[in-house]
């Protein structure tokens, strides 16, 4: 196990680059989850962990060695791809033996090692089979069980789940989380889902054409997005955004939105009267209202969850979406009074979209 | 061949005054209808002349003679026949080497090609050249390559004065042998290079990265990633290889026509030897037929070479 330090690192591809100068802390025993919409980098990162890919500039070091130089085989890290790369003329025994049969390890070591990965990822029944004859549920867990076999200082994951249909990705997620818990090795994990990234994170590092946006542990994300991309990105389903235009007079603090509706905003805001500004309110923290309290609109589409009700709703500032864990029953064109709790309001420059 | 038969049809359509477009409705009418142009073709290509190779093999034909059935007349004297011999030691060295070299060659290359390299598309096709032009024209240059007087081979090791005479290419037995090897390898290359290179592209760049973060070496990548994943079209293009050259014509007949005195004759120029200019019909198509069992050798290597391995059974859906 190790730490791992992303210091200053670039990537360019010929001419273009694609990662602009990246930090981050990786601590003994963490278990971060690099995030971002596709063609982030988040990948190529991972790869240069990996050493699959050149460091343009910059450093990498696992366990205090700087790493630029080493081939992958020396930096002892593991990686599960997306498509899991087994090798299909070897048996799951073969495919987790490998590794160590190359370093010529002692065979009652191997088998020690494979049978105990097995064991843990419940794959004993199927060590003899080839990865053919297993479905994508267990090819998953072979890839895994190959990185645990090799005892690595940091395990990197690839998008691992993508590849699963909703109800395995759900159960490997867990899986996998489970594994962390139990061995605590340093894992590298990357994902564009959201949820994948705030269920199993320690840290999340979201990222976005190249750069850092924010790194933080899940909760911090959800409650302090430090702009409008990271408050968009992470949550389910997204946070609604208002263009406005900050009013702070007359004793009180509101917004007004771009359909001429005012929100009631809490003392100690920042920014300055008539600052134009975005209005971020995840559609968990908006509740019914009336009169003048909120967000007045008609119902667009009702999508009963059962555990929850999500409702559109089209406002003169825009559409806007309603998440209840009550249960509503609402004909389309109902005219509806969002009410956002005041203390989950974000306001954003509507310039820079940096939290104000 | 299909199975189904189609939905059941009213009695009076199963009446032997059926129309003729009832008739065209019948899946089993149609798939024979559909058949028949390749069957016919295959009938009177293929399988008439085998046929008619077996049977004159059995008979004493000659050129304007239609001959009797003898039996086993033409083996029994062929294997007494010193000529015979020599051209099935001929066929079996000229093809094992060649083979051995246009796979060591062709895999090289392959590999080469399947490194990212400039105006890559460019060079590929520059590798097929052999391999497109007609066997007889590039069998006259290398005639001209081998010739004694001319050659340029001979000519420009003189002048970089490692020899001190013209080499005799096709005069002498050896040096036709390995002569005509080489012309073969040279056309064959191509054949086997992109095959390979095609069989090469199909392995996923993952599984060499997998490879290297599991800490293989270049070559224990190649050893256990690329070669076992390449064994599926290995076998089926080393099949076809052998095949080609088991039978190969063209290019001995326009070097060398089996010379000097029968060195390079194969068994395929010796077959069109003696029964055409010779006009012993009988004992060519004898000499043929006797290929068969080597080339029945060759298949059934390719039966067992081909079929699906182990690891490649199970589930589809991946």
């Amino acid at each position: 196990m190790a730490a791992v330090v992303i210091r200053d690192v670039e990537k360019a591809f010929g001419s273009t680059k694609v990662i602009h100068g990246i930090n981050v802390d990786i601590a003994d025993g963490e278990f971060v989850v690099l995030v971002g919409p596709s063609g982030c980098g988040k990948s190529t990162l991972l790869r240069m962990v990996a050493g699959l890919e050149e460091i343009s500039g910059g450093t990498i070091s696992i366990g205090n060695r700087v790493v630029n130089h080493l081939p992958p085989k020396d930096r002892d890290v593991a990686m599960v791809f997306q498509n899991y790369a087994l090798y299909p003329h070897m048996t799951v025994y073969d495919n987790m033996a490998f590794s160590m049969k190359l370093r010529k390890a002692d065979d009652k070591l191997i088998d020690e090692r494979v049978q105990k990965a097995a064991g843990i990822l419940n794959l004993r029944e199927y060590l003899k089979r080839f990865p053919r004859q297993l479905s994508g549920g267990q090819r998953q867990r072979v890839a895994m069980g190959r990185a645990i076999v090799r005892d690595p200082q940091v395990f990197l994951f690839d998008e691992p789940l993508s590849n699963l249909d909703a109800k395995l990705r759900v159960q490997m997620r867990t899986e996998i989380k489970a594994l962390h818990q139990r061995l605590k090795t340093t894992t590298v994990y990357v994902t564009h889902d959201q949820v994948e990234a705030m269920t199993m994170a320690d840290r999340i590092v979201v990222m976005h054409d190249g750069i850092v946006e924010q790194i933080g542990t899940p909760l911090e994300l959800y409650d302090h997005p430090v702009n409008t991309f990271v408050a968009g990105f992470i949550g389910s389903p997204a946070m609604n955004f208002i263009n406005g235009t900050l009013r702070n007079g007359g004793g009180s603090l509101r917004v007004e939105t771009a359909g001429g509706q005012a929100v009631r905003l809490q003392a100690a805001g920042k920014g300055v009267d008539g600052q134009p500004i975005i209005l971020g309110v995840r559609p968990e923290h908006l509740s019914l209202g009336a009169g003048n309290e909120g967000i007045a609109g008609q119902v667009n589409v009702i999508e009963p969850t059962g555990a929850e009700t999500q409702i559109f709703v089209d406002t003169p500032a825009g559409s806007v979406t309603a998440v209840f864990t009550e249960r509503h029953d609402f004909a389309p064109g109902t005219p509806i009074v969002l009410k956002p709790q005041a203390n989950s309001i974000h306001l954003f420059d509507a310039q820079t979209g940096q939290h104000l | 061949m299909t199975t189904v038969s189609t939905s059941p049809r009213p009695v009076s359509a199963l009446s032997p005054r059926r129309s003729l477009a009832d008739l065209l409705d019948d899946r089993r009418v149609l798939s024979f209808l559909f058949m028949a142009p390749a069957l016919g073709i295959l009938i009177i290509f293929l399988a008439y002349p085998l046929g008619l190779g077996v049977w004159l093999g059995f008979t004493d034909t000659r050129i304007g003679r239609a001959g009797v059935f003898i039996g086993l007349e033409n083996y029994i004297s062929l294997m007494g026949d010193s000529v015979f011999l020599l051209s099935v030691f001929n066929t079996i060295f000229y093809t094992t080497v060649a083979t051995v070299l246009k796979f060591g060659l062709g895999l090289w290359l392959a590999l080469l090609l399947n490194n990212s390299m400039p105006c890559k598309a460019f060079i590929r096709a520059i590798i097929l050249l052999p391999y497109i032009i007609p066997t007889v024209l590039s069998a006259i240059a290398f005639w001209w390559i081998f010739d004694a007087q001319f050659s340029i081979i001979s000519w420009a090791l003189m002048k970089l004065g490692l020899i001190d005479r013209f080499i005799d290419f096709l005069g002498e037995p050896w040096n036709a042998r390995w002569s005509v090897i080489a012309a073969n390898v040279w056309r064959g290359i191509p054949f086997v290079a992109i095959c390979l290179l095609a069989g090469l592209q199909t392995i996923s760049p993952s599984l060499y990265e997998a490879a290297a973060l599991d800490g293989a070496t270049s070559w224990q990548r190649f050893r256990h990633v690329t070669v076992p994943m390449l064994m599926p079209i290995l076998s089926i293009v080393l099949t076809f290889s052998v095949l080609f050259t088991f039978t190969d014509f063209q290019l001995i007949y326009a070097v060398t026509r089996g010379g000097p005195v029968n060195a390079t004759h194969l068994m395929a120029t010796l077959a069109f030897q003696r029964a055409i200019p010779g006009g012993r019909l009988g004992e060519g198509a004898a000499i043929a037929v006797a290929m068969i069992p080597f080339l029945v050798f060759a298949t059934l290597f390719s039966y067992y070479g081909l079929q699906r391995r182990k690891w490649q059974q199970g589930s589809e859906d991946d």
